[in-house]
């Protein structure tokens, strides 16, 4: 049986990458408790080749629900059948990125157990003496890191940040058991038709996944334009980049708000932050802190977002951003000629 | 039709200070604002009552008596009661347990149709209470809402988008249900004369475990599973490099140095 376990995220027929992230951060848990690890997937028309990954990727165990009832993300009928199994096989501890549905999943799922949820972790570890998972996350907007540990109740549960840290490598010779858990009367009592799933709207206009990108490069109001976006934009589009922005930026009409990074904004953890005319107001920069390369553009020098920054360029971002594209252009064309 | 907002009073500067002891919050020690998301969450409430044409909008808050300062600005702009949760016995509590608090109090406003919560807190910062109390009252739970599309008084359902990693989730719940809101539901109203004259008069009940009647083992600290046992202060500033591009050659090197920094970090196409 396993003790640690990890929800694997499972959309649109699809296994979530960010589902082997959290393997990634149960492994070690797992290890230092000498249990096993395991994912559970919940979906629709999951494949041998999605519980194959998560067994490369580091799980013992997959325990899999597969029912067209469950093909979209429902809190309540999600809630319910993992109730169920928390029930049943007694973890110790579960895990889930602290995605839109991870945030909504978990708390909900935390007061049906009876379990204490830890929100949005970036660092996860055993106590030594208890066996007790420590659970540390940033609040108030970054500015503290808590610690929090669940010493009475069972399992142990967090939601971990997403893209805070890396997937670790698939071993392809790893082997593992796959568990079909099927749908008996009991489970089917855990789904709760209250909540209908109509659709989704991917294509609207000025939308944006921030949270999943790799590069993002965000705009404030130093750009003076909504049209200058677009120098912005010539620059993501050549790092397969998204456009990000200030509250200020988005308040004065220049871009949507699915593009608002910060407190009242998207949280996010790319490689690479991209701040151009953005001052690094301590709300914009709740949500940048885990980025992993952080680079500012201001032609402030005491602007706080070169204090956060690895590369702080203190300049005019209509200087500074076409002098970056024609090095970027200029290198990949190097580069072309050279092969 | 009756909506309740749950509404949080949190430090209005970052500058918190945290009882060594048990790693609650003091929160006495800061000045104390409404939750700045929660107006969202007041603004989706009004707009919904005054289209329904008829119904309130009841604003809840669990805290220390200074906390009612929340219900007097939720009444300044719009609602029509507000109830303090107060009780020394609530202090300490985790989401766990303020949602246990929370549902308790909805439970007694009931029959509802709505409650409305912002998306997180800016202080815990967990966005754990909303579905935590959908959860406790067996309510359907929409998260992340950016736009209510469809009222049915009728069939008791309501439609909303929310807002997920790529693009809009569209579901319909049938109420009552729990929805928590974003920035994007709508431009947020500012008091009236009127709602602020209103809210200097405005007399608040003050309910306490006893009314909730609440098992004492769930409230409060004690009724918290979680246990905060390590505040630290992160080094926020990185050993960045600064570049001066103040002249073309700067500018040059600015550009040089970023590229690098992006090849390093393999997101070049
Ligand atoms: C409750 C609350 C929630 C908030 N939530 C958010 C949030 O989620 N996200 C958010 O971003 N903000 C948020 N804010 C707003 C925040 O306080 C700041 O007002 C905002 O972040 C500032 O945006 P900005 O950096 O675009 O503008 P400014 O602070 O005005 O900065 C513009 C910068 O551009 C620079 N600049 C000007 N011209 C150039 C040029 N040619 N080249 C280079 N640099 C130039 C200037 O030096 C300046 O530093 C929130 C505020 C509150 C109170
Ligand atoms: C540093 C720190 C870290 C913490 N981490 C955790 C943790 O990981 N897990 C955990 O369980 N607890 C945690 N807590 C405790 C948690 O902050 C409190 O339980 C708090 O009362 C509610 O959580 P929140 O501030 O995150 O609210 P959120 O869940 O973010 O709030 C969401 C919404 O719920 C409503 N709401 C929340 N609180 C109230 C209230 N008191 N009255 C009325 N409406 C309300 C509002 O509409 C709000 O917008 C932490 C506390 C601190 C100080």
């Amino acid at each position: 049986m396993s003790f640690v376990w990890t929800i694997a995220e499972h959309h649109a027929g699809r296994l979530r990458e960010v589902a082997l992230e959290v393997l990634g951060r149960g492994r070690p848990l797992a290890d230092a408790l000498g249990t096993r690890l395991a994912a559970v997937v919940i979906g629709h028309g999951i494949t041998e080749q999605d519980t194959g990954r998560l067994i490369a990727h580091g799980a013992d165990e997959v325990y899999v629900v597969d029912d067209p009832r469950l093909a979209d993300f429902r809190c309540e009928s999600y809630s319910g059948v993992l109730a169920h199994l928390i029930r049943t096989w007694s973890p110790e501890i579960v895990l889930a990125a602290a995605t839109t549905s991870g945030r909504t999943l978990m708390p909900h799922l935390a007061i049906r157990v009876h379990a204490g949820l830890t929100a949005d972790c970036t660092e996860l570890a055993i106590e030594p003496d208890t066996g007790n998972l420590l659970q540390t996350r940033p609040a108030i907007g970054g500015n503290i890191m808590a610690t929090i540990k669940t010493p009475r109740h069972r399992p142990q549960m967090a939601t971990v940040r997403p893209h805070a840290s890396r997937p670790p490598q698939p071993d392809p010779d790893r082997s593992g058991r796959v568990i079909a858990v099927p749908m008996d009367t009991q489970l089917e009592a855990c789904l709760d038709d209250r909540t209908q799933v109509l659709g989704y709207r991917t294509d609207a206009a000025d939308f944006a996944n921030l949270e999943d990108a790799d590069v993002v490069v965000t705009g404030g109001r130093g750009l003076k334009r909504k049209e200058n976006f677009a120098l912005l934009e010539e620059l993501a589009s050549r790092l397969g980049g998204e456009i990000g922005a200030t509250r200020e930026a988005v308040d004065r009409g220049w871009i949507g708000y699915p593009h608002q990074v910060g407190l009242s904004g998207k949280t996010i953890s790319p490689r690479v932050y991209i701040g151009a005319g953005a001052s690094g107001s301590i709300q914009h920069l709740a949500g940048i802190k885990t980025s992993e390369r952080i680079v500012s553009i201001n032609l402030d020098p005491d602007a706080p977002l070169h204090r956060v920054a690895d590369v702080a360029v203190v300049g005019d971002l209509f200087e500074v951003v076409p002098a970056l594209i024609a090095e970027l252009d200029r290198r990949r064309g190097a580069a072309r000629s050279g092969d | 039709m009756r909506i309740v907002v749950p509404v949080k009073q949190v430090p209005a500067t970052d500058a918190v200070t945290m009882d060594p002891e048990t790693g609650t919050m003091v929160r006495s020690a800061a000045a104390s604002v409404i939750n700045p998301l929660d107006l969202y969450a007041l603004e989706a409430a009004l707009r919904l009552r005054d289209s329904s044409g008829d119904g309130d909008v009841v604003a809840l808050t669990m805290g220390p008596p200074p906390a009612e300062a929340v219900l007097r600005e939720a009444v300044s702009l719009g609602c029509d009661r507000g109830i303090l949760l107060s009780d020394t016995r609530f202090g300490g509590a985790d989401t766990w347990a303020t949602s246990r608090v929370l549902a308790a109090a909805i439970e007694r406003l009931k029959p509802i149709d709505l409650v409305i919560t912002g998306e997180r807190a800016t202080d815990g910062d967990t966005a754990q209470v909303g579905p935590g109390i959908a959860a406790w009252l067996d309510i359907p739970l929409a998260t992340y809402v950016a736009h209510v599309t469809g009222v049915d008084g009728a069939a008791a359902t309501v439609t909303v988008e929310r807002l997920v990693e790529d693009g809009y989730q569209i579901v319909r719940l049938s109420t009552p249900a729990l929805l928590t809101v974003v920035k994007e539901i709508a431009p947020l109203r500012l008091p009236t004369l009127d709602g602020v004259m209103r809210a200097r008069r405005a007399e608040f009940e003050r309910w306490g475990a006893v009314d909730l009647a609440v098992p004492a083992e769930e409230l409060g600290l004690k009724g918290s599973p979680t246990r905060v046992v390590n505040i630290a202060t992160p080094q926020v500033t990185r050993e960045g490099e600064t570049i001066d591009a103040g002249d073309e050659a700067g500018v040059a090197q600015a550009a040089v140095r970023i590229a690098d920094l992006l090849e390093d970090a393999g997101v070049v196409r």
